[in-house]
């Protein structure tokens, strides 16, 4: 009997409106810190507009306002049709909704104002972790629900992909958002160090799996054959390249660890299942291409095609590089550069980019009942688009090759040839400035989409409800494989909860095999007897130096080559951070390592530097931090933040609200401060946060100094 | 310092072959799965987008 439902489309328009509006306030974030590189005065002396907490506003509006956006549009547009059934609770879609925008407008809010754990992709504090996970789940039950009351027996491929993706994040969010608050704004992560570093590379390499790929690998195979009117090329190839994927991009995460701190095993196993990966990732590629072969006049014609062409060879080429990048010999070179921005953004940009205009390109004048209302200018987009993706990546490529080669640069008598690593900077200037460019061209382009949408909608009306006819599912089919004959995966694909679970088995395997002997890395890898817990104020100081991301510039991990240590001093060893509760390696110099800053310059060269960096370095484009001599270190504070790292066994010997813990605070900033006025600066003042970051500054890498490695056990 | 990491887990050993079979067995079974699905299932499948009224 033939049952007649409605799809809601008034869901799937407000995820469109949202993904455009979040997507060109992303994007201009973006051109606002590129161009800060350029002028670095451009909005400065502003703590709350500092390059620094704007890079991870940037990058967590692009990813999870974005696509995140864009992949719900995707979701609650193909996932009823393909089920032929509508959204399980029309409630708790709103929910996502409105609970999604609530957490992004958040962002907004705490990330500019210095509210962050500083681990990449996953700045967010712990309330608004706990926001995000909630609203997480209610998308995933709504999803799940709606299922499990679907009208076809059989779920197709695309939804595969969403249930990945909604188990994986789901993992890979609380595992990696473990922490014990200090106060309402502030937490510290349960890891410490080289553990740290191995569960936020896992989170941060799967995020780019799991949040970035596998939703629109999901777009991909349901959108592509709609707008080619063609069944997608091998559904069999599809299968494979499921199960692959997903099983094999867990391992990958120590692959952006390479030369650091981690146990070398994990580093190799990291290195062996990337190379692993670009199988399935091309298999996804050429599935995804060939569904067009017979059909590419139509991409000429429309461009919703074209859009989807670049992205998936875009994704093609990010999934080639992916593994390259993973091989150390190449890690070497790229790793800390601008060959890994222009490698992201060749993602980010053409790939969910690509697809997301491609399905606002598609939904949008279907859901309002009428054509698109130029063709001519969503082509014009389309080159702002890839003409701005080109404009953007190669001079980054290039950028990011030329510095690092002058890095590692020695002179015939075995001097580094650019010692003054300002240098390195200065010569990648025009490629920052083309990079300025082709950004704005990439938003001139979604600007011209937001006009073409927004004319589309305006000559048609919202068809709110849409009706579609489908018979009840029939129940009693026996499909066991025992009874239908050869037809396993069938049978599977007819079973979501099983299948949810082999998915969660696929992806725990990789996470726990690298996990659990890193975490015994505690009681077996030397200890280093002389690394000790930061002082009161150093701590304060170091909350500061991770409030304002400078972090989001300067690593804190030297790599065992000459070119390093000949630079910035002995190497990093992985019982120096065993306190580093969050580790601040960080993944980009575009200012040189700190890792062995301390005592490197007086007290006297940062207090200069961080109020004025050109005076001390000219040239230099880090910017000034005048706040940083207004505003108070909060001493209060510091009690409640001792306390949270002693639940984390961190051995500080002060009992619980010891008084004496503020007392050891200001006499440390005191001396910092009258040794200063001593030298005639006159205004430094043992309150200011300048002094606690000067404090952690002198003391960063120096415990391992007449040290002598002992083996615990 | 990896050696004094592996020597300390009792019967290391197994892991890298336990770590083996699994992943064997993993693709083997999904291979096997795969090519021995039926045509209209496979054809009943990859239309399923297409399976609806709406104009292109």
């Amino acid at each position: 009997m033939m049952e007649t439902f409605q799809y809601d489309n008034k869901i799937v328009r407000n995820f469109a409106v949202a993904t455009v509006i979040w997507g060109i306030i992303g994007f201009l974030v973006g051109l606002i810190i590129a161009l800060k590189l350029i002028y670095p005065e451009f909005l400065g002396g502003i703590a709350e507009l500092t390059y620094g907490r704007l890079r991870p506003l940037h990058t967590n509006a692009v990813i999870f306002a974005f696509a995140g956006n864009a992949i719900f549009l995707g979701i609650y547009y193909s996932l009823p049709r393909l089920l032929k059934a509508p959204m399980w609770s029309a409630k708790l879609s709103a929910i996502n909704f409105w609970g999604w925008q609530a957490i992004i407008v958040g962002a907004v809010i705490t990330l500019p104002l210095g509210i962050t754990t500083s681990k990449e992709y996953a700045e967010l504090e712990w309330f608004m972790d706990i926001a995000i996970a909630l609203v997480w789940v209610i998308f995933g039950l709504n999803m799940m629900l709606t299922i499990f009351n679907r009208r076809e027996k059989h779920i197709y491929v695309a939804i595969w992909f969403y249930i990945a993706t909604f188990v994986t994040v789901a993992v890979l969010h609380i595992v990696n958002s473990l922490a014990i608050p200090a106060s309402f704004v502030k937490s510290y992560p349960i890891f410490a160090g080289v553990q740290d570093a191995l569960v936020q590379w896992w989170y941060g390499h799967n995020a780019v799996a799991f949040f970035l790929t596998t939703p629109f690998l999901g777009i991909m195979y349901y959108f592509i054959p709609k707008a080619a009117n063609r069944p997608v090329y091998s559904y069999k190839l599809s299968i494979v390249h499921f199960w692959s994927l997903i099983f094999i991009y867990i391992w990958a995460g120590p692959h952006h660890l390479l030369y650091t701190s981690l146990p070398y095993w994990a580093q190799s196993l990291g290195t062996v299942f990337s190379v692993m990966l670009i199988a399935p990732s091309w298999g996804g590629m050429i599935n995804g291409l060939l569904t067009l072969r017979g059909a590419y006049d139509r991409v000429r014609e429309s461009p919703v095609l074209k859009f989807m062409v670049v992205g998936v060879t875009a994704y093609g080429m990010s999934t080639f590089e992916g593994p390259a990048l993973s091989l150390k010999t190449v890690n070497a070179i790229a790793h800390y550069t601008d060959y890994i921005i222009a490698h992201v953004h060749m993602g980010a940009l053409a790939w969910n980019g690509g697809l997301t205009f491609a399905i606002l390109y598609y939904i949008v004048p279907r859901i309002y009942g009428v054509p698109l209302f130029s063709k001519r200018l969503a082509n014009i987009h389309f080159w702002f688009a890839t003409l701005g993706i080109l404009f953007y990546v190669i001079p980054m490529y290039v950028g990011g090759i030329m510095q690092s080669l002058m890095w590692k640069e020695f002179t015939a008598e075995g001097m580094l040839r650019y010692p003054n690593f300002l240098e390195t900077v200065t010569q990648i200037m025009p490629m920052y400035i083309l990079r300025a460019v082709g950004g704005t061209l990439y938003i001139v382009g979604a600007l011209f989409a937001v006009v073409n949408l927004w004319k589309t909608a305006k000559s048609g009306k919202l068809i709110a409800t849409e009706e579609d006819q489908a018979p009840a599912m029939d129940k009693t089919v026996d499909v066991r494989p025992s009874v239908t004959k050869r037809a396993f995966h069938r049978w599977l694909e007819g079973k979501p909860a099983l299948f949810t679970v082999l998915v969660v088995v696929a992806i725990l395997i990789g996470g726990i095999v690298e996990f659990i002997p890193t975490a015994m890395v505690d009681s077996n890898v030397p200890k280093i007897e002389s690394v000790k817990p930061y002082t009161p104020l150093e701590l304060a100081g170091r909350d500061i130096y991770i409030s304002d991301g400078c972090n989001n510039c300067h690593s804190q991990m030297i790599r065992p080559f000459r070119s390093e240590t000949a630079r910035y001093g002995d190497y990093s060893k992985a019982g120096e951070f065993v306190y580093d509760h969050p580790f601040l390696w960080g993944s980009k110099r575009t200012g040189p390592d700190l890792h062995r800053i301390g005592g490197k310059y007086p007290d006297s060269w940062h207090y200069l530097h961080m109020r004025d960096p050109q005076s001390t370095s000219p040239g230099s484009i880090m910017p000034a931090s005048p706040w940083m001599y207004t505003r108070d270190t909060d001493f209060d504070i510091l009690p409640a933040k001792i306390r949270a790292l002693q639940i984390l066994n961190v051995p500080y010997a002060y009992g619980k609200g010891d008084p004496a813990i503020i007392q050891d605070a200001k006499t440390q900033a005191e001396q910092i401060a009258a040794a200063l006025r001593a030298q005639g600066f006159s205004d430094a003042d043992a309150n200011k946060q300048i002094i606690a970051l000067i404090a952690y500054m002198q003391r960063m890498g120096t415990d391992i100094r007449n040290a002598a490695i002992v083996p615990s056990k | 310092m990896i050696k004094q990491v592996l020597n300390s887990i009792n019967n290391v050993e197994l892991y890298p072959i336990i770590t083996l079979v699994l992943f064997v067995v993993f693709f083997f079974s999904m291979i096997a799965i795969v090519v021995s699905m039926d045509k209209d299932t496979v054809s009943h499948a990859s239309n399923l987008p297409l399976d609806d009224k709406e104009a292109v």
